[in-house]
């Protein structure tokens, strides 16, 4: 196992490495560099050019590919040309924004998926089943935008039970209980309305992966024995169908990326996805740059974390 | 004599009785009346908004007109009118209009794209496979809507040219995988070494003996991923990377939602758009799926 884990590393560095070119070369093509926006317009142009050449950028593009490498691995992520200030700091509070939506949305996931898949994989061909199905074929065409659209306009405003914008209430304390459960407030909605779709296709492989095991051979097997029905349920076939789930928490994160991109420009919550749209509207292409490898280095992580997860559940992935 | 006139008799039975694969199609959709209704659905809206269209000034509905901002629903305009005082109902027609159209058209390229690469790799294997395969690999990793955004921003003359092309750009992977699969099985198969062995080039091999085999399994992706390709031109169009306001989509309509109070107390702005794309995918999705079943002998119903 130690060595399959090894050799998808092996793929995992140069995914990083082709990630972080193209999108070097992508912010290569965009307008505008770390000057555009500092200098005086006033100002003589042979100087402008000095300072360019000072900061290397008439560099060929390996070179200035690579000083921007070893300024990302050293935690510089560069200046934003709009806001004047490091991008980092742009970065951090909306990175951990996105990061308690991710994982409210992921809870909701699971939450919703297993009951309902469970349910439509025991009981299939029933009332129930047929509602459950009904609602991933539903679910499966529905794009998130309309759904979120949908959620925040009955939830949000014709009921008023959730708030219907930003991250937390104005005015609270940080670390005060308030501050929290407004947090929490605030990411429940969003958070529900990216995991009432994202769950649609954790219900559908449930149910057909508990309808499958159900014909198994080793299901009669145990049936003949004489085990009662619930445990037949929970130790044989629920274990052999859930373990997979689990695993795939990690492909989850490339849907959670697009999604957390409509999701919070719909509930205005100050995360990644906005800071993305915002940063392409004011061009401040500095930005964008560092969201989108920021964006694409969790997709290639996640994959990774998933495979390497499925490779210990099922020792017939570790071929090669 | 007698036995090669039994065989041909065979061979004529057997082609009779083995329907061909768009008959299958065809079949499974008039079995499920859902998808039946779905494509019955789609044939008429298809036919109303690109018929009624060329009647439709596409100017003229554009056209801001402020002293009938926010109209409700009423004589005048069937479903009111938006912020700018256009009708809305008339942009819903063009929108679906557009939408369909760029939709059609995204899959076209990105299905042709999609099947060369798949139909090489999967036809030639080894080193050629290999290459087109890490290449499929490459943009996989890339993250597709923040991509397409970005390009879409940076491109010189932006046109729905442009727009379609950089969408299919990078969403071909999927069915180059698909493709390539089924071709890799295809090409072990003795019709393919038969035809190497009398002489055909690789070529008519591919186009005339290979690619009609896998005719049912790309019009079932290439269903599926309309729906998919109308819901993601909706939704960059929602977000102000698709069509711009003068080429209104059915996603711009429900982008006029962003504003709290459109959402909240003018819903006949937005609403039937959303319902007319949830609807469209919908339907398009029924026929996808009806045609999947259709090419899995052991899940078809007729």
């Amino acid at each position: 196992m130690w060595k399959f884990i090894v050799r998808r590393l092996f793929v995992t560095f140069p995914q990083i490495l082709l990630l972080s070119i193209i999108v070097f070369l992508m912010a290569e093509m965009m307008p505008g560099d770390a000057l555009t926006g500092l200098i005086d317009p006033n100002i003589d142009p042979a100087a402008i050019e000095a300072q360019r050449e000072r900061l290397g950028l008439n560099d060929p593009w390996h070179i200035k590919y690579a000083d921007w490498v070893s300024g990302l691995v050293q935690g510089d992520l560069g200046q934003s040309f709009r806001f004047k200030m490091p991008v980092s700091d742009l970065v951090g509070q909306r990175l951990l924004n996105t990061f308690w939506l991710s994982v409210a949305t992921l809870i909701f996931t699971y939450a919703i998926a297993l009951p309902l898949g469970i349910i439509s994989g025991r009981w299939n061909d029933t009332w129930g089943d047929r509602l459950i199905t009904g609602y991933t074929y539903v679910g499966f065409a529905a794009p998130l935008f309309i759904t979120a659209l949908v959620m925040l306009w009955v939830f949000g405003f014709q009921l008023g039970w959730f708030p219907t914008g930003g991250s937390v209430a104005p005015g609270l304390e940080p670390g005060s209980w308030d501050y929290f459960v407004s947090k929490v407030q605030h990411l429940l909605l969003p958070a529900f309305s990216m995991a009432v779709i994202t769950t649609v296709s954790t219900v559908q492989y449930l149910r057909s992966e508990i309808i499958d095991t159900k014909q198994k051979d080793f299901i009669i097997t145990a049936r003949a024995k004489g085990a009662p029905e619930s445990r037949v349920y929970n130790r044989h076939i629920f274990r052999n169908s859930l373990v997979p789930i689990a695993a795939f928490f990690g492909y989850e994160i490339t849907g959670l990326i697009g999604g957390s991109i409509f999701v919070e420009n719909i509930y205005g919550y100050p995360g990644m996805g906005q800071l993305f749209l915002d940063s392409v509207l004011l061009r401040d292409f500095s930005v964008v740059t560092v969201v989108v490898l920021i964006f694409g280095i969790a997709a290639i992580l996640g994959a990774l974390i998933s495979d390497i997860l499925l490779s210990i559940i099922d020792p017939r992935i570790r071929i090669k | 004599m007698e036995t090669t006139k039994v065989n041909a008799e065979l061979q004529s039975q057997d082609s009779t009785s083995s329907p061909s694969g768009l008959k299958i199609l065809w079949r499974e959709i008039v079995r499920d009346k859902i998808a039946l209704i779905s494509l019955i659905f789609l044939v008429l809206i298809s036919s109303f908004v690109f018929g009624i269209s060329i009647i439709l000034d596409q100017d003229e509905i554009v056209t801001v007109d402020l002293f009938a901002i926010h109209e409700p629903p009423g004589d005048e305009f069937i479903l009111g009118t938006d912020y700018g005082g256009r009708d809305v109902f008339g942009q819903l027609i063009i929108g679906t209009r557009n939408s369909l159209a760029i939709g059609i058209l995204v899959t076209l390229i990105a299905g042709f794209v999609g099947i060369l690469v798949g139909l090489l790799s999967g036809y030639f294997g080894g080193h050629v496979d290999n290459a087109l395969m890490r290449l499929v690999d490459f943009f996989m990793v890339l993250p597709t809507l923040l991509m397409v955004i970005v390009f879409v921003t940076i491109v010189p003359d932006y046109s729905i040219w442009a727009f379609s092309l950089i969408m299919a750009a990078f969403l071909w992977m999927g069915v180059a995988r698909l493709i390539r699969s089924k071709a890799l099985a295809e090409r072990e198969l003795d019709y393919v070494q038969a035809s190497k062995t009398l002489g055909s080039s690789n070529l008519k091999i591919m186009l005339t003996q290979v690619l009609p085999n896998l005719t049912s399994i790309i019009i079932v992706t290439m269903t599926l991923q309309l729906a998919a390709n109308i819901g993601i031109e909706s939704g960059l169009s929602f977000l102000g990377f698709g069509f711009p306001e003068s080429t209104p989509s059915l996603g711009t309509l429900i982008s006029y939602a962003r504003n709290p109070q459109t959402l909240e107390f003018r819903w006949w702005i937005w609403v039937p758009a959303a319902v007319l794309i949830l609807l469209l995918m919908l339907a398009v999705n029924n026929v996808g799926q009806a045609l999947k079943r259709a090419t899995d002998a052991r899940q078809r119903r007729g």
